[in-house]
């Protein structure tokens, strides 16, 4: 493994100014995926920022209208807070659902969402339910955050301190896993709010996206059926050892049909 | 290098280290640890698992710099000083839940983390819990039936 030097910032201010005064330099959150990238030499920082000191970074809030997330909540914390539980019981499934339980106990919700895997869960859960991501300068909604593969509207140096999602969606999230890697081969989340029905796909394609044909029939009709006769184009999808591009194809509709399943029975 | 201090397995320690050295090395190298083990070194296999501040841990993707003012726990610290085994070694003995016995130090300290957290766990959930650990000879059967086993033991003592 390169050598690096760890420095270890106590506010999100001070990470910001560390970040920029060294070049090469990463933040790491739970390190779940950034120390097997290092390991891989897929990473090569010369400085990591470590934010696991900051406080400021830790916690779950829940107001009238909305539950905010400290970028620095692991996924266990998510999916054992009977508060989440109560308000928002998605979350709780799918965080108690990524990886397994020992990467649950480091991996973040900021550090997943930074890193924008395209077969990630959270960037599925922030564009369907219509989250914002507040940095140190700024807040972003989630439409204008998940740019493209393992790349975001974050800028160099910037820092994710929280994330809020709004309150009062019925939602699900259905995936298909990789039996080895866990990850999601295909995910749908459902969320359906008074009037608006969103769902976004993870695992699919490069990024995460709506699938908005899908979202018009599901306005009209929410049941599994109307889901089930909405075929989803294999082009631009992805196609690997795993799965081909038609294979996801047809769980991007097998997923979201569950999920519309799954929501439903919320109601 | 960096100056850090941990509790392991009870004993106060205080160590300088280089910042990219990982936790596993720290206790396999450093502390002469050996019973984690480092199975895949990439996060899939468990056979690194150790307890980090009352959470179970993959310490082959930690950095020993992170764990710094921790309480960790290693397969080591997990039987009682006089030599008496943990309810769950105990059980994974009893149950025969390991053959070559590679794997067995992370699902142990897998296996007391999950009981732990979840006293009244089911064998269905039991086998969902352990998904981050490995074995290539058991065929897993009686792993699941060691840990459901002590699970039951466990919180007959917690009594």
């Amino acid at each position: 493994m390169n050598g690096f030097q760890m420095l270890r910032a106590s506010t999100v201010a001070e990470a910001v100014s560390m970040m920029q005064a060294n070049e090469d330099a990463q933040l790491i959150a739970g390190g779940q995926t950034l120390i097997p990238s290092i390991k891989h030499g897929l990473a090569r920082p010369a400085v990591l920022v470590d934010l696991a000191k900051v406080e400021a970074m830790r916690g779950i809030n829940i107001g009238p209208k909305e539950i905010t997330f400290g970028a620095m909540t692991t996924h266990a914390e998510v999916a054992a807070s009977a508060d989440v539980r109560r308000v928002m019981p998605v979350l709780s499934d799918l965080a108690g659902n990524i990886g397994d339980r020992m990467v649950r106990n480091m991996g973040t919700m900021g550090g997943s969402v930074a890193n924008n895997d395209p077969a990630a869960d959270y960037p599925a859960a922030l564009l369907g339910l219509g989250a914002d991501i507040q940095t140190d300068r700024r807040k972003i909604p989630a439409a204008e955050f998940f740019v493209d593969m393992f790349s975001t509207a974050l800028e160099p140096g910037e820092v994710i301190a929280a994330i809020t999602f709004p309150l009062g969606a019925t939602a699900a999230y259905e995936k298909f896993r990789n039996p080895a890697s866990r990850y999601a081969m295909v995910g749908a989340f459902v969320a359906r709010t008074a009037g608006e029905v969103r769902v976004a796909i993870t695992g699919a394609a490069g990024v995460v996206f709506r699938f908005t044909e899908m979202e018009e029939v599901l306005r009209k009709s929410f049941t599994a059926e109307s889901a089930d006769g909405v075929v989803m184009s294999s082009d631009g999808l992805n196609g690997d050892m795993h799965a081909s591009a038609a294979y996801r194809a047809k769980l991007v509709t097998v997923m979201t049909s569950r999920a519309v399943t799954a929501a439903a029975r919320l109601q | 290098m960096t100056s850090i201090s941990m509790t392991v397995n009870g004993r106060k320690i205080q160590a300088n280290v280089a910042d990219n050295q990982l936790l596993v090395e720290f206790l396999r190298e450093d502390l002469g640890l050996t019973g984690t083990h480092v199975g895949c070194d990439t996060s899939q296999c468990g056979a690194c698992t150790v307890e980090v501040n009352g959470n179970a841990v993959k310490s082959c993707t930690c950095f020993a710099v992170r764990a710094d003012g921790a309480t960790v726990t290693t397969i080591e610290g997990v039987a009682s000083p006089d030599g008496t085994l943990h309810p769950m070694q105990e059980a994974f003995r009893e149950h025969h839940g390991l053959q070559c016995g590679y794997c067995t130090p992370g699902m142990i300290m897998s296996a007391i983390d999950l009981v732990k957290h979840c006293p009244d766990v089911s064998e269905a959930e039991v086998r969902e819990a352990m998904e981050g650990n490995l074995c290539r000879c058991t065929g897993y059967q009686n792993i699941v039936n060691a840990v459901f086993a002590a699970a039951v033991t466990m919180k007959g003592m917690a009594k």
